[in-house]
């Protein structure tokens, strides 16, 4: 299948604000995390590819259909999985999902045979019976996407699915994200402001912030290897009052090697060729010291999008 | 000898995990989903596919709405009338029964609307292939349909009964079908006056006093301004203008007047021009409300 999402020149704007700001962008089938702030523009950019409010302007498809024209069409393929909750408490989860199957178009029978298996699928069994106000958190994520997979779509739309859920729920949530492409074959728009939780599931991350673009590339490329190496030593027994670190730093840069620390324990050290370890090492040793680590540095995500939007953003802090 | 440890499950009630099955029967679209939310909608409108205990009212409403037809009808058959003690189109208005159905609008009408608001279903919705104005109409019929529902069983016993007691079938059937044109109009305009009010909030139970307010505050304000132009005398004509205060009135005032109906209460539309002034009251009452309730859901 070829591109899932494009969007050229994409602009929403509201009396007093603009919620997109001439968006262009292509998304691969993969897991894509859209990335961004609250009020960046992500639940906006949903409501518009889902045809349910024009874009003031800007043009954009989803499978291939328009989503100015070929609204109805788009909503039969895609499934949407919202933020908020969403279920009615006195009705079972079995109900609901037929209920939203059929509202998607399948046929009555289809409805039950698709419930009964996508329910299994998202791990949902004799509970299933009960009515959803008795659920918990856990659980009733595992209905929203339920009904947001039912009726097989070509592409998911996912809005915060991990909020509210506890660590164990998060991973096994964001497992079962992973299964949906790999698995079902079903693509996935992932948004969250987590971004740890994007680094393991995604291919392709969108971030965007007050409804620009700032970047669309591979996960992989976010967290390449970069030419820092992360060294942490150990003080001196004996001598508590030694300043173990500004020793190391203070060698280091007498052997020609640019390093720093980042505030904390670790010393950063720039790699320039494989004699800098040897260089590291021997330092270490000839200070008496223990070295504690000695590796290289990956990039995590919230380092670039702190850097690229100008400044340490909350949102890192997953 | 023990058998090795086999890891396929030896007895056949394991469910084995089959994998992910795509699926490639038929998507049948926008007409269809919306005819799925109108049935759903009616089965809700009596408590069907939610919990027990939202069983109780409907039915109960219902059972009280139907139960004194039996009655008359038995008294008709044991006092060998020659005609049912009550009209059919006096039935289901305010002066005999009506006011069950206004119970059940005001109870039903928001289990339609604001519980889809409260639970933020309708978004869900609005991200199916259906669109706004599919989602009012498929709530409305299916509150309209409830209601009909909800009037027709007792007419329907009320006529039956009328037959198995060897009333005359002419007569019966013409006032019978007066009965259902009333019924149908009762329904219109109260769904979509009792949908507008339902969808103006999330809580369920403002719902139902606002609508138990603008439907029953009305009925009282008739029969006040009713006796005040009427004075001591016998009411004149032009008394009966006050039945356009309140919608219940208004379609039983129409009615009365388009089949010259005397029993049950004397409120009727006056005169020709009565009835083109209560069918437009009536007609712009059931528009104008179905037009702010398609404005409503624009935005959301």
């Amino acid at each position: 299948m070829s591109t899932v999402i494009k969007t050229d020149g994409l602009t929403k704007k509201f009396p007093r604000v603009t919620a997109l700001d001439q968006l262009t962008v292509e998304v691969q089938p993969g897991v894509v995390g859209l990335v961004g702030a609250n009020g960046a523009g992500k639940s906006t950019l949903i409501k518009i590819l889902l045809g349910l409010a024009p874009a003031t302007s800007g043009t954009g498809q989803v499978l291939g259909l328009d989503i100015a024209t070929e609204g109805s069409a788009i909503r039969e393929q895609v499934g949407y999985m919202p933020e908020h909750d969403c279920l009615p408490p006195d009705v079972s989860a079995t109900e609901f999902v037929v209920h939203m199957a059929r509202m998607s178009g399948l046929p009555a029978a289809a409805a039950r045979e698709r419930t009964a298996d996508t329910l299994r699928h998202v791990g949902l069994y004799e509970e299933r019976y009960r009515p959803m106000g008795g659920y918990s958190t856990g659980m009733k994520q595992r209905v929203k996407l339920a009904q947001a997979l039912v009726h097989d779509p070509k592409l998911v739309l996912l809005d915060e699915p991990t909020n509210g859920l506890d660590p164990v729920g998060r991973d096994e949530m964001l497992a079962l994200i992973r299964r949906v492409y790999t698995d079902f074959g079903i693509s996935v728009l992932v948004t969250t402001h987590l971004l740890g939780e994007l680094e393991r599931t995604c291919d392709h991350l969108v971030v965007i912030d007050g409804g620009r673009l700032l970047r669309s590339s591979s996960t992989a490329s976010f967290t390449e290897v970069t030419q820092l190496i992360a060294v942490e030593v150990t003080d001196r027994p004996d001598e508590p009052g030694f300043d173990a670190e500004a020793a190391v730093l203070a060698r280091l840069t007498a052997a020609g090697l640019s390093a720093r620390t980042d505030g904390t324990k670790i010393m950063l050290v720039q790699l320039e060729d494989d004699d800098t370890y040897d260089t590291i090492r021997d330092t270490v040793a000839d200070l008496g010291l223990g070295l504690v680590r000695l590796e290289q540095r990956r990039h995590r995500v919230a380092e670039i999008f702190a850097t690229e939007t100008g400044g340490p953003s909350d949102a890192a802090a997953s | 000898m023990p058998l090795p440890p086999n890891d396929t499950a030896p007895d056949s009630g394991v469910i084995h995990n089959i994998g992910y099955r795509g699926y490639q029967g038929p998507r049948l679209g926008r007409g269809y989903a919306t005819g799925a939310l109108f049935v759903q909608g009616l089965r809700a409108a009596y408590g069907l596919g939610r919990s027990g205990k939202s069983k109780v009212l409907p039915m109960l409403v219902a059972a009280a709405l139907a139960l004194p037809a039996l009655v008359i009808v038995a008294v008709a058959i044991i006092m060998k009338l020659d005609k049912l003690s009550v009209g059919y189109a006096d039935y289901i208005s305010l002066s005999v029964m009506g006011i069950f159905v206004l119970m059940f609008l005001a109870a039903q009408a928001p289990v339609l609307m604001s519980r889809d608001l409260r639970h933020n279903t309708v978004p869900l919705y609005f991200s199916r292939p259906i669109t706004r104005t599919d989602y009012v109409q498929a709530r409305f019929l299916a509150m309209a349909a409830a209601l009909m529902l909800l009037m027709t069983v007792p007419l329907v016993l009320l006529y039956l009964g009328a037959l198995l007691a060897g009333l005359p079938f002419g007569e019966n059937t013409g006032q019978f079908a007066q009965g259902l044109f009333a019924a149908l109009l009762y329904s219109v305009l109260y769904s979509a006056i009792g949908l507008l009010i339902a969808a103006a909030t999330p809580r369920r139970g403002f719902g139902v006093a606002a609508i138990m307010g603008v439907m029953f505050v009305s009925i009282p304000l008739v029969g006040i301004v009713y006796g005040l132009s009427s004075g001591v005398g016998p009411a004149p004509e032009s008394a009966n203008w006050a039945a356009l205060l309140s919608p219940s009135t208004v379609v039983h005032g129409l009615v009365n007047e388009m089949f010259s109906i005397t029993t049950g209460g004397s409120l009727h539309a006056p005169g020709g021009i009565g009835i083109a002034v209560f069918a437009l009251e009536t007609a712009v009452l059931t528009g104008g409300s179905y037009w702010l309730l398609l404005r409503r859901y624009r935005n959301i």
